[in-house]
């Protein structure tokens, strides 16, 4: 069974090579979540111990303080909430986003 | 001491989207260690979960050079890329500073990994051997491996009518390893990242073969909440379960001590892969499970030179 | 005789034509009867001759895949065994062929266990035909030489980079001491030229992963590549051979055809025993009897129209199989070659001769009754058994 959007043998690189290191960044395993990690910014004291435990490089980090949690990876694993130890994320349903859309217009 | 606002400025050389399970203690592992590398890396890896979940073509999760050849060679592989590595750097055709590190589940190490990392490390190449030891061949659907602890349940170990799980204790790979008199040898924990990124640190830049082995809890086929990864690392190093310890150029060391030794029930309770072994009717195995911990840590104790 | 003939076995032959090559990298483990082979290149390696990194690993599955580490990080590495070596590095000799990475293994050619037996037949390479390596067989020491250094260049090319084994016969050729001309160092060096790195692993500005995990919506375009690369090797082989044959005087082909052209009947066989053949041809040819020989060099691709067409006006020939294949009809180069004929050509009357299974001696007067049963065959057109052992006590 093939689909249209893989190639043939002539256009992929011999060897099995795959050329494009880090490309997986682009298969977005955020759709396995049931539960999405919500972080109160206010009570977060950026001692990025979610960044160190996260199994998906998910928790985003700029100049030491969390930017942003990268919803189109993270796996809703929890750990980020368990560990936090000002208990600042709280993992919730993630039925409760059904409605948001990205900024594409695509679900979320 | 690793400060993470540091480490954290580091580009992960794992990157997301790999197809690991939610709560993976093996890809928190690997995320730690190779930030303690400062020079560009090659790493290698066994089959396994890691190399499987992290390189479905046309995917890879590697964003420095990476290389998987089969289950039990990932350090006969590493050895070659270092032995050119060497070669090249001889002949003036390199003149960067490299790391060469190799991963290997607990099958993949201890058991059919074990004769091609033992010929490694006897040759002296100089490169890091990581163990993300969770306690079973989890990739093919959690069967017993030499790591699994006695009285666990695995599909190759189940809790049958005659027989109750897995009857052989571990085997100590690590002590295995420190007789092997290599430069570096070090038993660390997810839950102690400091600590575990420092060893790492060490373990690269620490001339000629290193090993580290890390616990790396699996909710899957242990059979726990996959929040509870961490809980899970600290819990085993509380019980004397998974003690810290380095050897270094033959001199061994502790890391942790905890104040007061957490039983053996309590690292079991958490865990559904214990779920026969805690029933009252095996109350004398959970004495024999203790008493193995119990005898493990006096003699790590006296070696430490704690006693 | 140039200053360069010496006498020398198939063993030392090789090791020098590696020490002449001088790779980047080799990892190898001794097993009979290649154990000369590493001695001897151990101890170029000890004196200094050589810059090779060489890993002294603790098995044949290590040694290969040191070797696809190594090939993969990007340099030139070589590696050498025999039987039980090969099937233990088996899987990994796979991976090297998928991986494109272009290894050069001279294999001392060895019967495989069991029983243990340490001497010569082809059951070793034969059983890694599949394996998508280049494959090459060699007559003798001079061949081992010359094999060994062409070898490099055939993986090498940019558009083969496969893996290449070389082959020669265990003890007969490993251990016997024949008169073997040697190129000058230079002339090698020259020969061989720099290794250019494919995709090395070795380059951090381009990180690249070796050894993915294919699903099934992958891994069929993948061996279908190797199908056409391993096939488009060829006349890459036969460029190498016209360049080596400036250099040396020696030319190489596909196969070497000897008094095959007017034959009426003739022999396929593979190595040392084409040597003996070659004997019983000038023979039987000064008897007047029009006899033949076709002796392939290269196994792997099998070059299928040039031997069908070159056997096509035989009346008879019989093809000696040193290895079986067990419940096939009939050995490899007998399978090979059948099927071949079936394609282009007249088809020859032919038999199947399986012989010299774990170093079981084949002589002159045994090759001259083959000879003598394709002559009644040719003379009946009948066939009285299609496959046969020969030598084996009944």
């Amino acid at each position: 069974m093939t689909t249209n959007k893989q190639k043939g043998w002539k256009e992929i690189p011999k060897g099995g090579l795959i050329l494009e290191a880090g490309n997986s960044e682009k298969y977005e395993t955020g759709s396995w979540r049931s539960l999405r990690p919500v972080r109160d910014e206010k009570k977060c004291t950026n001692c990025l111990i979610c960044w160190v435990y996260c199994p998906d490089s998910s928790i985003i980090v700029k100049d030491g303080k969390i930017k942003e949690i990268d919803y189109d990876h993270c796996k809703g694993c929890g750990i980020c909430a368990a560990e936090c130890p000002v208990n600042a994320i709280t993992m919730v349903d993630e039925s409760e986003f059904r409605n948001e859309k990205t900024e594409k217009g695509g679900k979320k | 001491m690793a400060k993470l606002k540091e480490v954290s400025k580091k580009q992960d050389i794992l990157s997301s989207g790999h197809r690991l399970c939610a709560g993976c203690g093996a890809s928190i592992a690997v995320r730690q260690i190779l930030s303690a590398c400062d020079d560009p890396v090659v790493v290698a890896s066994a089959t396994g979960c890691l190399e499987v979940a992290t390189t479905i073509y046309p995917y890879t999760s590697w964003r420095s050079s990476f290389i998987h050849n089969a289950f039990e060679n990932a350090a006969a592989t590493i050895s070659g890329v270092e032995a050119m590595y060497q070669s090249l750097k001889k002949q003036g055709k390199i003149d960067k500073e490299m790391k060469f590190i190799a991963f290997g589940g607990d099958g993949g190490t201890y058991d059919i990994g074990l004769q091609s990392l033992s010929g490694a490390l006897e040759r002296g190449h100089d490169f890091v051997y990581v163990c993300y030891d969770n306690e079973a061949y989890m990739n093919t659907g959690i069967q017993r491996s030499s790591a699994t602890p006695r009285g666990v349940w695995t599909t190759t170990s189940p809790c049958g009518e005659v027989i109750p799980g897995k009857t052989q204790y571990r085997k100590d790979l690590t002590g295995i390893i420190a007789a092997h008199k290599i430069p570096y040898v070090a038993q660390a924990s997810i839950w102690r990242w400091s600590d575990l990124i420092d060893k790492a640190h060490k373990a690269f830049y620490t001339k000629g073969p290193a090993f580290l082995n890390v616990l790396s809890p699996c909710p899957r086929g242990w059979r726990f909440p996959s929040e509870e990864t961490i809980k899970m690392a600290k819990l085993s190093v509380q019980t004397n379960f998974w003690p810290l310890y380095e050897v270094e150029n033959g001199k061994w060391k502790l890391n942790y001590k905890p104040k007061e030794r957490k039983s053996v029930t309590e690292w079991m309770e958490p865990q559904g892969r214990y779920k026969d072994a805690l029933r009252p009717e095996n109350k004398q195995l959970v004495e024999e499970i203790q008493k193995d911990i119990d005898d493990n840590w006096e003699r790590l104790l006296i070696l430490c030179g704690e006693k | 005789m140039s200053k360069n003939t010496v006498a020398i076995t198939g063993n030392d032959a090789a090791a020098y034509a590696i020490k002449q090559i001088n790779p980047d990298v080799m990892a190898a483990y001794p097993i009979t009867p290649q154990t000369a082979l590493v001695q001897k290149f151990s101890e170029y390696v000890a004196d200094g001759l050589v810059k090779t990194e060489f890993v002294t690993v603790e098995s044949e599955h290590s040694a290969m895949s040191a070797c696809v580490g190594a090939a993969a990080a990007g340099g030139r590495v070589m590696t050498a065994t025999a039987a039980n070596g090969l099937a233990l590095m088996f899987e990994i000799v796979y991976i090297a062929a998928s991986s494109k990475l272009p290894i050069v293994m001279p294999v001392v050619n060895r019967a495989l266990s069991g029983p243990i037996n340490i001497h010569c037949d082809h059951s070793d390479s034969m059983a890694a035909r599949d394996s998508g390596w280049i494959q090459l067989y060699s007559e003798n020491a001079q061949e081992a030489y010359d094999n060994t250094i062409q070898a490099i260049r055939i993986a090498e090319n940019m558009k083969v980079r496969l893996p290449v084994m070389v082959m020669f016969d265990g003890f007969i050729t490993s251990h016997g001491i024949e008169m073997v001309d040697f190129l000058d160092d230079e002339v090698v060096q020259n020969f061989v030229g720099d290794y250019q790195p494919n995709n090395p692993l070795l380059d951090p500005e381009k990180p690249l992963t070796y050894g993915p995990l294919d699903l099934y919506d992958y891994y069929f375009e993948h061996k279908r590549q190797q199908a056409e690369d391993i096939k488009n090797s060829k006349p890459i082989i036969l460029d190498v051979a016209r360049e080596f044959e400036k250099i040396s005087g020696r030319p190489y082909g596909l196969f070497e055809s000897y008094q095959l052209e007017d034959a009426e009947t003739a022999i396929v066989a593979l190595s040392s025993t084409a040597g003996t053949a070659k004997e019983v041809v000038d023979e039987m040819r000064a008897k007047g009897k029009r006899v033949g020989l076709l002796k392939p060099r290269v196994f792997r691709p099998f070059p299928y129209q040039e031997i069908a067409k070159a056997l096509s006006h035989l009346k008879a020939v019989a093809i000696l199989d040193r290895s079986d294949s067990f419940g096939a009809f009939g050995g490899p180069l007998f399978t090979e070659i059948r099927s071949a004929m079936m394609e282009f050509g007249k088809i020859p009357e032919n038999i199947d001769i399986i012989y010299g299974l774990g170093g079981r001696d084949i002589n002159e007067q045994d090759i001259e009754g083959v000879y003598n049963q394709l002559d009644a065959i040719a003379k009946s057109g009948k066939v009285k058994e299609r496959i046969q052992y020969l030598g084996v006590r009944e």
